[in-house]
């Protein structure tokens, strides 16, 4: 996979989502290239099917293709956006097939070597151990509302439900660990200068 | 029910159908939940990065381009978006080439100017110890995919996903500027792996921003020019 479209590879992800916008067909190849891989361990994670999987991240894609016109680099990166239209489209599924989400991942393939070799795992490894320590520094209560929102796929309403708790609870829980979260995982913000601010 | 507090939940997926439409219809009228969602959302969608990821089946990539093809045959004939193309490929270009950021070969590289090849693969065990210390404090960059890392005791490393290798006869430099006083030089390196992990020469106070500016070859003692990655620690 790698080398196809190496005159594409010096440029940002948002660059490539507007050459995307322009029905630039290499620039959907490279951004899979670059969040293929991400994009379908979550789908794969919140679905626990290998075939649903596929079907989400393919859905996923084909959103991004079509809609890339409407991105809006101001209001957020082309990362976040592409993992949220994945994410959008697992949860979307996952509660069509009211699947049991609860269950324990069943013959997922270890992550092995593959496109990007042994640095890309490095990287992914570091992302994933960066966040799961994040996750680990929040308070259970919470911990527990955002894994099983985010990774489960249940809404508020279910969470509610299933954690026997009020609903306004299961909102603060969210709305605490997520918040937190975003200070664990350190706020990049938007803007870039030279000076310090504390 | 608020629907201001439906911000987390949103940016979540935990939102059932409806709640999710009255949502989507009030971000068009409050500029308050569009910047919280934007925040959150950034959040939210870095849970994608905490679980395992294996390799997707190779035919997806095919089916997905496949599929991207066909649809857009339909609507945009190829012969009235060749010249935008080039235009925006141009631009976008230029850009790029400034901002510097990008696909390097997937290849582990310690960007660092150091003296053999053990004490570099020293360096990078200490780096690589910074940065999986749970003790230690870790930021997100602005510019670019990655982070800085400051262990307790202020020694800090520098991660940058896909970083262009430097222009011929140009190097990046990375700088510590602590609150209140001029940068300082932290080192150089030249980017182009998959991952580049900068050890810096300098320890990084609290309230410190990391920077990297694009320098002439060797260095030099004060910034030149924009920075094109920072982090504020």
């Amino acid at each position: 996979m790698v080398g196809v479209n190496r005159e594409l590879a010096h440029l940002s992800d948002e660059a490539l989502v507007a050459l995307a916008a322009r029905s630039e067909q290499s620039a959907l190849s490279e951004l899979y290239d670059r969040y293929g891989r991400p994009a379908y361990g979550l789908a794969l994670r919140v679905l626990r099917d290998e075939s649903l999987a596929e079907d989400a991240v393919q859905e996923a894609f084909l959103a991004l293709w079509r809609t890339a016109p409407r991105f809006v680099p101001e209001r957020g990166k082309a990362s976040t956006w592409i993992l949220t239209l994945v994410h959008r489209r697992a949860v979307d599924l996952v509660r069509r097939e009211e699947r049991r989400r609860a269950d324990p991942l069943e013959n997922v393939p270890e992550p092995s070597d593959g496109i990007g070799g042994a640095d890309e795992e490095a990287w992914l490894r570091l992302q994933r151990e960066r966040v799961q320590g994040a996750l680990k520094q929040l308070p259970d209560q919470q911990r527990e509302a955002l894994e099983l929102a985010y990774y489960g796929g249940f809404t508020q309403s279910e969470l509610a439900e299933r954690l026997g708790q009020p609903l306004g609870t299961i909102k603060s829980r969210m709305f605490m660990g997520l918040s937190r979260l975003r200070e664990l995982l350190g706020d990049p913000g938007m803007e870039m200068s030279w000076t310090s601010t504390s | 029910m608020d629907v201001h507090e439906l911000t987390a939940a949103y940016a979540l997926d935990a939102l059932g159908t409806e709640e999710r439409e009255a949502y989507e219809a009030h971000l068009g009228s409050c500029a308050e939940c569009r910047e919280e969602l934007a925040a959150l959302g950034e959040t939210a969608a870095a849970l994608a990065w905490g679980v395992d990821s294996p390799e997707p089946p190779a035919a997806l990539r095919g089916r997905i381009l496949a599929a991207a093809a066909a649809e857009r045959e339909n609507v945009i004939p190829l012969r009235a978006r060749r010249p935008w193309v080039v235009r925006a490929t141009a631009a976008v270009a230029a850009v790029a080439a400034c901002a510097a950021v990008g696909l390097g070969a997937w290849a582990a590289t310690l960007s660092h100017s150091l003296d053999s090849e053990r004490s570099a693969r020293a360096a990078e065990a200490r780096a690589v110890q910074i940065v999986v210390d749970p003790s230690s404090k870790t930021v997100a960059l602005r510019g670019g995919d990655g982070m800085v890392a400051v262990d307790q005791s202020g020694r800090a490393v520098l991660v940058v996903h896909r970083l262009a290798p430097a222009p011929a006869d140009k190097v990046y430099e990375a700088w510590v500027i602590p609150p209140g006083s001029k940068p300082i030089r932290a080192g150089i390196f030249k980017g182009g792996g998959s991952m580049t992990m900068v050890p810096l020469d300098e320890t990084v106070p609290a309230g410190s921003v990391v920077a990297t500016t694009v320098e002439r070859a060797g260095g030099v003692d004060a910034p030149t020019d924009s920075p094109i990655l920072s982090a504020q620690t």
